[in-house]
């Protein structure tokens, strides 16, 4: 098996967390939104399975379970909090949410 | 000599009492005040501040009986304690703070009293005697202090009370943005004092410090000159905003918006000398940076000369009242500037004495007058209210320095000091004093001789005052001729018996003592009387002998040349040249000086930061994505200064 | 060769006690509520009270101990029970100002007891992780039961509103924190801080590059939670349309939180980095200060104006961070005991001006307040001289020693700029005072003493508010000795 410098699984890391990023910056829509936020959660996944593969330690994948645990509650929580908003405003835009200013 | 005072102190356990005793009086009126009624109310509360004064009282004697340099502390527990820092509350009384706390507790008291009169009818009465109470205690904690973050906790209560009762009547526009002024302003100072404090802290260096003021003396020597200019300037603008001085004096004249007693204890006798106080405290500090000492003097002498420049022309009895206050503590900086410590603070107690007189004296004519405060639509109220005006002449033959009144020999001890310092701040001290005794006989010349000029339904309701009013007229009235007399010019033989008891607390001060020849005294003194007789003369020539003349200088300045007669053509000439052109300087004073550019500065800091604000809110747009792009902003940033910072 | 046999980690029962009692007070109250109806849920919230006292208790027990769990991966020092104890004052009183505040709004769930408890038990885990893991694990239990709580009021648009933010924003953050410590672990090999101190005492140039690359990233997360400008944006508007109760919650506990991991951490773990992050959070420190304060001027809601208020107090906890040592550590957690009371009690007043359907949140409800309940206008101006550091009350002290420390380290330029701030932070924090002794008008009032939760709560946050500032040597000591425990 040909080795691959860790260089490249960090910038590839990086890359999907950017377009994670991004992805929270542009999109109007909060599942989406929310759905950029996952894909950052699991460049960092990736990172951590990477580096524990690199280091050959355990830490770095069980941190993933945590991650995706966490992420699943993350997930519930959330899910409901736009279902709650939706009953009232009947939107998910997020351009919309700004009863809440200065 | 001084080196050789040993500073001991004793040990007691009732210093707590003082301020504990106003403290008591808040409490019990605030959770009982409206059960209890006024008549408990208008008890309780002058009831506690006669006990303070009882204590103080008893402090004063301890410490006249113990030899000289001894002092009465008590350590109630440690308070602030971190590294290498262990601060305590303790009070501490020595000749200085005994002064303080009688003064303070005393004519605190007779306010007091005179306010259960004067606020008889209000209805807020039990507040007002828990702002006044709570004034009283603060007050007190400033002057017992032991240590900087003591006095401190006393500074900040005294501004707080203030500011309260600036705008105790609230439902007037004026009063509250008049509260806003003195709140602006008081923070620029207490932005100096805490520098200073913290940069003492840190230039104290290694070892245990408590800040106490024994500690920061014995530790100050150490301390580079640079820095410790730094220090006294950064405590000075502290000073400056308390003591209304230049710059920051634009609050005091507006704080009259409260009620008259307030302006007499707090905007006269106590709180606007606390600036006075902490520099007269901290002497073995001040003195070790002459050029701070010359800063002092200077802005001490100035505010004098130019605040009673502006009094000149007020028709508002309590504005004349307050611009003279802030002129008479400039003669204290003037006093604590030239080193002449001890006489600043004789100035600081017959000022509480004669203003506090003056204020209450005021505030009993507006009473009769019915809450009038113009002197153009007063006059002849001599006959009205024989008490108050007899009182009330003799605190302003006190202020304008005639021979014999407390007045006269205090401010004539900070002149010959500041004529051994330098002749042109003597000078400066000496025109003020003829404009002080103009604009004070000019004030009583309008408000109580000639003819009454009020309408008919208030002249027929003018009245005497009752006697919880005049009573402390009468007792102040005595101590503006008789608390003079315990400093006496040294020639004399009774001599200055006050600064030899507030020698030792002086002692780091006095290393380089002089005695004027007496030749000199004499004459300092005649031309202190003479430009005092000056102003006392023109008062009396423009206001009674000749009192058509005033209205006649505002008519010409208004446009109108009848004036020219011939008749009057010696006085004319003496007016265009002298009077008017002092009259016009200091209108103009007071409408560019004082409302441009002061307040503008002060309104425009305001306004600046209000800008900012408004600006900054504008980040807050409620939109998610924004907040994120703050977010991710902020984090690129940070990763980019740290690719630079390591690189 | 990666599989090895799997041997459970050590477990000390005695050490993770406190955590236990509180999970399960925070699950008792959960099964609990299937037996209570009606709109009256005091009873859970004793249940809570009691928990927390045993919690606080069990914390006090284990106060001369060190002890470890998990591997190491937790850690029970007096750092960690000095915030655990924190936290139950900072929770109990929340609860006790809920029994009453739920009255005047439609939360009429049991849930919110025990999202509460389970919010703290989040804190108590943070505060006590010697493991990034479960630093991450904490923060997340905290968070996630306050994004329910912040909208649990689900008939307010508002509070809809501001849960939506607030997740979307702290979950936005954690992927940030998150990848710090996936870098701070590709470094050293290990997610444990004692492993990461190592690592980065010896660090070569490469591993310098990612150390700062992951400490870069979780300044991010934590200064969200801490909510540092310019991370800050999402508080005022969710501290503004969350339920009061929950607002006090989130700006004491979740910040206090937030700097016991982002201090352990930074001042500790990461300690020989300083000179690195210390610039950072330098100007972080002034723009936090300077942006809260300014910000806060023209707010008219009290609650966002006490939103404001708090970023500023993020601001001068970050001084404390900046100045380090033993002085500024110990600062930090005695300001954050103050900050605790002051706020708390503040949030207390808010509750105790609103009534149902009328949540008289605008300064102009305050007119005249002091004069309608005199004890009301007592306790709030002592909250709010407090806050803006006037003596004698624990704010001032707590900014003492912030500011002492400052200026002892040589940050002299930060101290002034933090006196400065906290001069223009008197303008506003007195402009409540204004409002409520020199104007008319204003809202009729509910005496307190007739709500016996919220006087208990406002009595507790006068007392404790007062004794800091008068008595705070003791409490110091007790504050320098937990952060010396560190190590």
């Amino acid at each position: 098996m040909t080795a691959v410098p860790i260089g490249w699984f960090l910038i590839l890391g990086s890359l999907l967390f950017s377009i994670g990023a991004l992805g929270v910056l542009i999109r109007r829509n909060v599942i989406i939104i929310f759905m950029s936020i996952e894909l950052m959660l699991n460049a960092v996944n990736f990172v951590f399975v990477a580096f524990a593969r690199q280091l050959h330690s355990l830490d770095g994948q069980v941190m993933v379970f945590f991650v995706m645990t966490v992420a699943a509650a993350e997930a519930a929580v959330g899910l409901a909090i736009i279902i709650s908003v939706f009953r009232n405003r009947e939107t998910v835009n997020a351009d919309e949410f700004n009863l809440l200013r200065w | 000599m001084h080196e050789a005072i040993t500073h001991t102190a004793v040990a007691v356990s009732y210093l707590w009492l003082i301020p504990a005793l106003p403290a008591l009086g808040v409490l019990v009126n605030l959770s009982l005040g409206a059960l209890l009624g006024k008549g408990a109310v208008g008890f309780i509360a002058p009831g506690t501040v006669a006990g303070g004064f009882g204590v103080a009282l008893y402090c004063l004697v301890q410490i006249l009986q113990l030899p000289p340099g001894s002092a009465l502390e008590q350590t109630l527990w440690p308070w602030i304690s971190a590294g290498n820092l262990q601060v305590d509350i303790a009070f501490r009384v020595d000749a200085l703070s005994a002064v303080m706390i009688c003064v303070v507790t005393g004519v605190g008291f007779l306010i007091h009293i005179y306010s259960v009169g004067y606020m008889h009818d209000d209805p807020s009465y039990a507040r007002y005697f828990i702002y006044l109470n709570l004034f009283t205690c603060a007050m007190l904690i400033l002057v017992l202090a032991d240590n900087l973050p003591l006095l401190f906790v006393g500074w900040e209560g005294v501004g707080l009370c203030s500011y309260l009762l600036i705008g105790f009547w609230f439902d007037k526009e004026a009063n509250a943005s008049a509260g806003k002024k003195a709140f602006v302003v008081n923070r620029v100072g207490d932005a100096g004092f805490l520098l200073g404090t913290f940069l003492l802290f840190w230039s104290l260096g290694v070892g245990t410090h408590s800040l106490s003021f024994q500690d920061i003396a014995a530790h100050a020597k150490s301390i580079p000159l640079d820095t410790v200019t730094l220090i006294t300037l950064l405590l000075f603008v502290g000073a400056t905003g308390k003591s209304a001085q230049l710059p920051l004096y634009v609050w005091l004249p507006d704080a009259m918006a409260g009620p008259t007693p307030v302006s007499a204890l707090i905007h006269a006798a106590t709180m606007v000398t606390a600036g006075v106080y902490m520099i007269a405290r901290l002497n073995f500090l001040f003195v070790l940076a002459p050029a701070t000492l010359t800063v002092v003097a200077t802005i001490g002498a100035l505010t004098a000369l130019f605040a009673a420049s502006i009094g000149l022309m007020q028709n508002d009895i309590k504005k004349v009242l307050a611009y003279s206050t802030v002129s008479q503590l400039g003669y204290m900086f003037l006093g604590v500037g030239v080193g002449a410590f001890s006489a600043g603070v004789f100035h600081l107690m017959t000022h509480a004495f004669f203003k506090g007189l003056l204020f209450l004296g005021s505030g009993s004519v507006i009473h009769g007058m019915h809450g009038e405060q113009d002197m153009r639509r007063m006059g002849g109220l001599r006959t009205y209210m024989p008490t108050t005006y007899r009182t009330f002449l003799i605190g302003t033959l006190a202020i304008a320095g005639v021979p014999g009144l407390a007045g006269f020999f205090s401010k004539d001890l900070i002149l010959a000091h500041a004529f051994s310092s330098s002749p042109v701040l003597w000078l400066v001290g000496l025109c003020a004093a003829g404009m002080t005794a103009f604009y004070m006989f000019r004030l009583v010349f309008m408000t109580f001789w000639g003819e009454c000029r009020a309408d008919e339904h208030t002249k027929h309701h003018i009245h005497e005052s009752p006697a919880t009013m005049t009573v402390p007229l009468v007792l102040l009235a005595v101590l503006s001729i008789v608390g003079g007399y315990v400093g006496l010019p040294e020639m004399w033989a009774w001599g200055n018996r006050f600064d030899a008891f507030l020698a030792p607390v002086f002692a780091a001060a006095q290393g380089g003592e002089h005695h004027m020849e007496m030749g000199l005294e004499y004459a300092l003194m005649a031309a202190s009387v003479g430009v005092a007789v000056g102003g006392i003369a023109l008062a009396y020539v423009l206001y009674v002998a000749r009192p058509e003349l005033p209205g006649q200088i505002a008519d010409q300045a208004a446009g109108a040349y009848d004036l020219i007669s011939n008749k009057y053509y010696v006085d004319e000439l003496y007016d265009a040249v002298l009077v008017q052109p002092a009259l016009k300087l200091s209108n103009l004073l007071w409408r560019v000086v004082d409302v441009g550019i002061v307040d503008g500065i002060v309104n425009g800091s305001a306004r600046v930061v209000g800008a900012s604000s408004s600006f900054w809110r504008r980040w807050q747009t409620g939109n998610v994505e924004h907040y994120a792009v703050s977010m991710l902003f902020g984090a690129v940033l940070i990763l980019v200064f740290f690719a630079w910072h390591s690189s | 060769m990666l599989y090895r046999m799997i041997n459970p980690p050590e477990i000390s029962w005695i050490a993770i006690l406190p955590v236990l009692l509180l999970s399960a007070t925070a699950m008792l109250t959960m099964v609990a509520d299937l037996w209570t109806d009606g709109p009256d849920r005091e009873g859970l919230g004793w249940i809570g009270l009691v928990g927390l006292m045993a919690t606080a208790i069990a914390a006090v027990a284990l106060w001369n101990t060190k002890l470890t769990s998990f591997a190491g991966a937790v850690v029970v020092d007096r750092y960690g029970l000095f915030f655990t104890l924190l936290f139950c004052v900072a929770a109990g009183l929340t609860l006790l100002m809920s029994m009453s505040y739920l009255e005047q709004t439609d939360i009429r769930t049991g849930d919110y007891y025990s999202l509460i408890l389970f919010s703290t038990v989040g804190m108590v885990v943070m505060a006590t992780a010697a493991d990034l893991i479960v630093v991450f694990l904490g923060l997340e239990v905290m968070s996630i039961a306050a994004y329910a709580l912040a909208g649990i009021w689900r008939s307010q648009v508002r509070s809809n509103e501001a849960a939506l933010k607030y997740f979307l924003l702290g979950a936005f953050a954690t992927g940030f924190l998150l990848f710090g410590i996936a870098l701070l672990y590709g470094v050293a090999g290990t997610t444990t801080l004692t492993g990461i101190a190592q690592t980065a005492s010896g660090a070569t140039a490469e591993q310098r590059t990612l150390l700062i690359a992951g400490m870069a990233l979780m300044i991010v997360g934590f200064g969200f939670k801490v909510a540092a400008v310019p991370f800050h944006a999402w508080a005022p508007d969710v501290y503004e349309g969350a339920p009061t109760s929950v607002t006090a919650l989130m700006a004491v506990g979740v910040k206090s939180a937030a700097f016991a991991a982002f201090a352990r951490i930074f001042m500790h773990t990461l300690a020989v980095m300083s000179p690195d992050w210390s610039a950072v959070l330098w100007v972080l420190a002034v723009l936090t200060m300077t942006v809260g304060n300014v910000t806060a001027l023209l707010q008219r809601n009290i609650k966002r104006m006490l939103a404001y208020s708090s970023i500023a107090h993020a601001g001068y906890l970050l001084v404390g961070m900046v100045a380090g040592g033993e002085l500024g550590g110990s600062a930090i957690l005695f300001y954050l005991l103050a900050y605790t009371l002051m706020t708390l009690g503040a949030f207390s007043v808010v509750i105790a001006l609103g009534r149902r359907g009328q949540p008289n949140e605008n300064l102009e409800d305050y007119a005249g307040a002091g004069f309608r309940s005199p004890f009301l206008g007592m306790a709030m101006s002592i909250f709010m001289l407090s806050l803006a550091g006037i003596p004698p009350f624990g704010g001032f002290v707590g900014k003492f020693y912030i500011f002492s420390a400052a200026v002892k380290s040589g940050y002299i330029g930060l101290t002034v700029i933090g006196v400065m701030n906290s001069l223009i932070s008197v303008y506003y924090y007195v402009g409540v005072l204004v409002r409520m002794y020199m104007t008319d008008g204003g809202v009729e009032i509910t005496q307190p003493s007739s709500r016996p939760y919220l006087f208990a709560t406002l009595v507790v946050a006068v007392a404790g508010t007062i004794a800091l500032g008068l008595f705070p040597s003791t409490l110091f000591e007790v504050a320098r000795q937990s952060f010396l425990a560190l190590g």
